[in-house]
């Protein structure tokens, strides 16, 4: 039983970057219905970034929170202006151009920000400096750490945050026009293309802490640690139904304790034919599976509101 | 055409026949110089770029070093270039390499960095009759497919995995392990020979799992490592890997010992794993540098270029210069005629003393296991035939 919520534990905390990532994809895709394949390399810059912060900060001796608070605090700016400059030279000028040119446009961005990174900061597998000493708490025979702990809350806020925006507020009706009809919604004064800038800048923010979170639990940070956690991220947000901001966060916290518990269970229940190596295999099933049934994922619904 | 611009067309035309010549070799330019192309296929993109860069800096060393020696071969003064090129420690890619260094007739390949990239382009080396030497290959596979082409300066993973299987019965006193892989031919097969040599020895296996050479988050799999409550871990695969590992193994509270073979015995391990490294063990083929026959020079000279050497420089340098003896030794860079000489090598490299068997396997390898110690890699024993 210890092992399962163990499992679960740490299924759910992946699972939260996932989904902060997801809620990136899935804000970009309700607006204007592009799959930002760049988004994955957005948080890989909020984690270099971040990293290249705490580092200098870590080689003055300073510890702490505050430390991995003022990484963040640099890195959402940074995220901000690049996924800002991202629609503008990349997106904007496509906006009318068939689905596919803005499609093969990201994928460009991408690799192009990953040879960037490789550039700046080198090939290497960098170490994200331990500035935190991290206690452990015991939750039931589980071991759920303090850094496990900052993330399951910090995505928690992030997500309410990013909900009530969306639902709650001016931007966020103007936000929820501008996906349904953009040029009915420019007619009744929305400025569109603003909308679609401040979409990319939230989504950016969330991707940078998603950066940053990503780097102090793994502690490592690396050009080519994007591509990986986007294509979960964006499997996370087709899982819940891409475009719906719920389904985000659902789609992300379903498909990190999936994989945790495909990884923990499988090896045992085939009796060792089937490994832990196929808990992605496993994860990927389930997502088939949900399509087969909900073709527009857990969430969505066709036709209804998106972002 | 107007007049001015003839002696232009005239000069590219030029430039364009002596860029042509430059591909093909062993070619003789009209000085009496040889230029031969030697190829390097490493990683230098993804998660092991910096092994990648490690063993094209070692190479280009060798051949910088051959180059100022200024040798004659079949009397025309020999200059040998380095083309390197990125496999990305992809086994397709690795096969593009190969048949592209075919195509540019290289004289001979150091290379490939992974088991993985070098099984599948041993093939296309050996239709080709190009001789291969991989520096870091460690799976015995590539050298047992009956080409005449490949051969090795590093001990392969029978031998590797067998020395660690029996040091953590004998030496660690562990009676119970889990085993961990990255399902690459290097991991995985290193990974078996220690799960082999271990049961022999006497050690419980408790559990095989694997990962793959991408990821990141293995605590799935380490927590159900913890309900087995193993005394060691072994890990077959690379530092970009183990060093995370490592620091998920003590953070989900697992105190077995870690234990890994050469791809996680690198400085980025240390970083990478961070304090929760402390007291892993690792093994590379070979002695310690310092101890190498001409260890501390190469060292020097290095770091002085290069910086610290993070696996296999050392390797790629003495694979280079063997090469390029037996081409000495032959009179001849081409490949049909300095492959047998290259067969009978008996050569003092930086790394050890260097002659092959019938399969292309270093003969009389020996492995050294290191444990981590206030920060270091620390030389505790080397294991195996001494040469």
């Amino acid at each position: 039983m210890d092992i399962f919520l163990q499992q679960v534990i740490n299924g759910l905390v992946q699972g939260s970057l996932y989904a902060l990532v997801a809620l990136g994809y899935t804000m970009v895709y309700g607006i204007i219905e592009l799959v930002n394949f760049a988004h994955g390399e957005v948080v890989m810059v909020g984690a270099m970034v971040g990293l290249s912060v705490i580092e200098r900060l870590a080689a003055r001796g300073d510890t702490g929170w505050g430390v991995i608070a003022i990484g963040v605090l640099v890195a959402i700016p940074s995220c901000m202006a690049l996924g800002l400059g991202i629609e503008r030279v990349a997106y904007r000028p496509l906006r009318k151009a068939p689905r596919l040119a803005p499609l093969i446009s990201a994928i460009g961005v991408s690799i192009a920000l990953q040879q960037l990174a490789a550039l700046i900061w080198g090939r290497n597998y960098l170490h994200y400096p331990d500035v935190l000493s991290n206690p452990q708490f015991h939750i039931g025979g589980a071991v759920i750490t303090q850094v496990q702990l900052v993330i399951l809350a910090t995505t928690g806020i992030l997500m309410l945050l990013t909900w009530l925006i969306v639902q709650k507020t001016a931007l966020g009706r103007a936000m929820r026009a501008s996906a349904q009809n953009p040029s009915v919604a420019g007619l009744m004064g929305v400025n569109v293309d603003r909308i679609i800038a401040l979409t990319f800048l939230m989504g950016s923010g969330l991707a940078a802490v998603a950066g940053v979170l990503v780097g102090t639990y793994y502690g490592v940070g690396n050009h080519t640690m994007g591509f990986m956690l986007g294509l979960k991220a964006f499997t996370a947000a087709v899982l819940g139904g891409i475009g719906s901001l719920n389904g985000a966060m659902l789609g992300g916290l379903l498909l990190g304790v999936i994989e945790n518990l495909g990884a923990g269970y499988l090896g045992s229940v085939t009796n060792g034919t089937i490994g832990s190596n196929y808990s992605d295999v496993l994860a990927f099933i389930m997502l088939i599976a949900v399509l087969v049934f909900r073709p527009s994922g857990l969430m969505g619904e066709r036709g209804s509101e998106k972002v | 055409m107007p007049r001015q611009l003839i002696p232009i067309v005239l000069s590219l035309i030029t430039l364009g026949l002596v860029s042509c010549g430059k591909t093909s070799a062993p070619n003789s330019a009209a000085t009496g110089e040889m230029t031969v192309l030697i190829g390097a296929s490493n990683p230098m993109t993804g998660p092991q770029a910096h092994l990648g860069k490690d063993n094209e800096n070692g190479t280009r060393l060798a051949i910088e070093d051959a180059n100022a020696l200024g040798m004659t071969i079949g009397g025309k003064k020999v200059k040998f270039e380095l083309v390197s090129e990125d496999d990305a420690a992809d086994p397709k890619t690795g096969t593009i390499v190969a048949q592209k260094f075919v195509d540019q007739k290289v004289s001979g390949v150091i290379g490939h960095l992974n088991s993985g990239t070098t099984i599948p382009a041993s093939r296309i080396y050996s239709e080709a009759g190009i001789p291969q030497i991989s520096p870091s290959a460690t799976n015995p596979k590539y050298t047992h497919q009956g080409f005449k082409t490949a051969f090795r300066v590093i001990p392969n993973d029978t031998q590797q995995g067998g020395e660690l299987g029996r040091y953590v019965a004998s030496k660690i006193g562990a009676k119970t392990a889990a085993v961990m892989d990255d399902t690459t031919q290097y991991g995985q097969g290193l990974a078996n020979q220690f799960e082999e040599a271990a049961k022999a020895a006497g050690v419980m296996i408790l559990t095989h799992e694997h990962t793959d050479d991408k990821a990141t988050d293995f605590q799935a799999i380490l927590t159900n490592i913890k309900a087995k409550k193993p005394d060691i871990i072994f890990y077959g695969g690379m530092d970009a890997q183990s060093g995370p590992m490592m620091k998920q193994i003590r953070s989900l509270g697992i105190p077995a010992k870690f234990i890994t073979g050469d791809g996680g015995c690198s400085t980025e391990f240390l970083s990478l794993a961070g304090t929760s490294g402390e007291g892993a063990y690792c093994s590379l083929p070979g002695m310690p540098i310092e101890k190498m026959p001409k260890g501390e020079d190469f060292k020097k000279r290095f770091n002085a270029k290069y910086g610290e050497i993070q696996d296999y420089a050392p390797y790629c340098y003495d694979a280079v210069m063997v090469m390029i003896d037996a081409m000495k030794r032959a009179d001849s860079a081409l490949p049909a005629k300095y492959l047998p000489e290259l067969a009978k090598s008996n050569f003092d490299g930086v790394t050890a003393h260097i002659s092959f068997d019938d399969n292309g396997d270093l003969k009389g390898g020996v492995i050294t296991v290191y444990q981590l110690r206030s920060g270091k890699w620390v030389a505790l024993e080397t294991l195996g035939a001494k040469p």
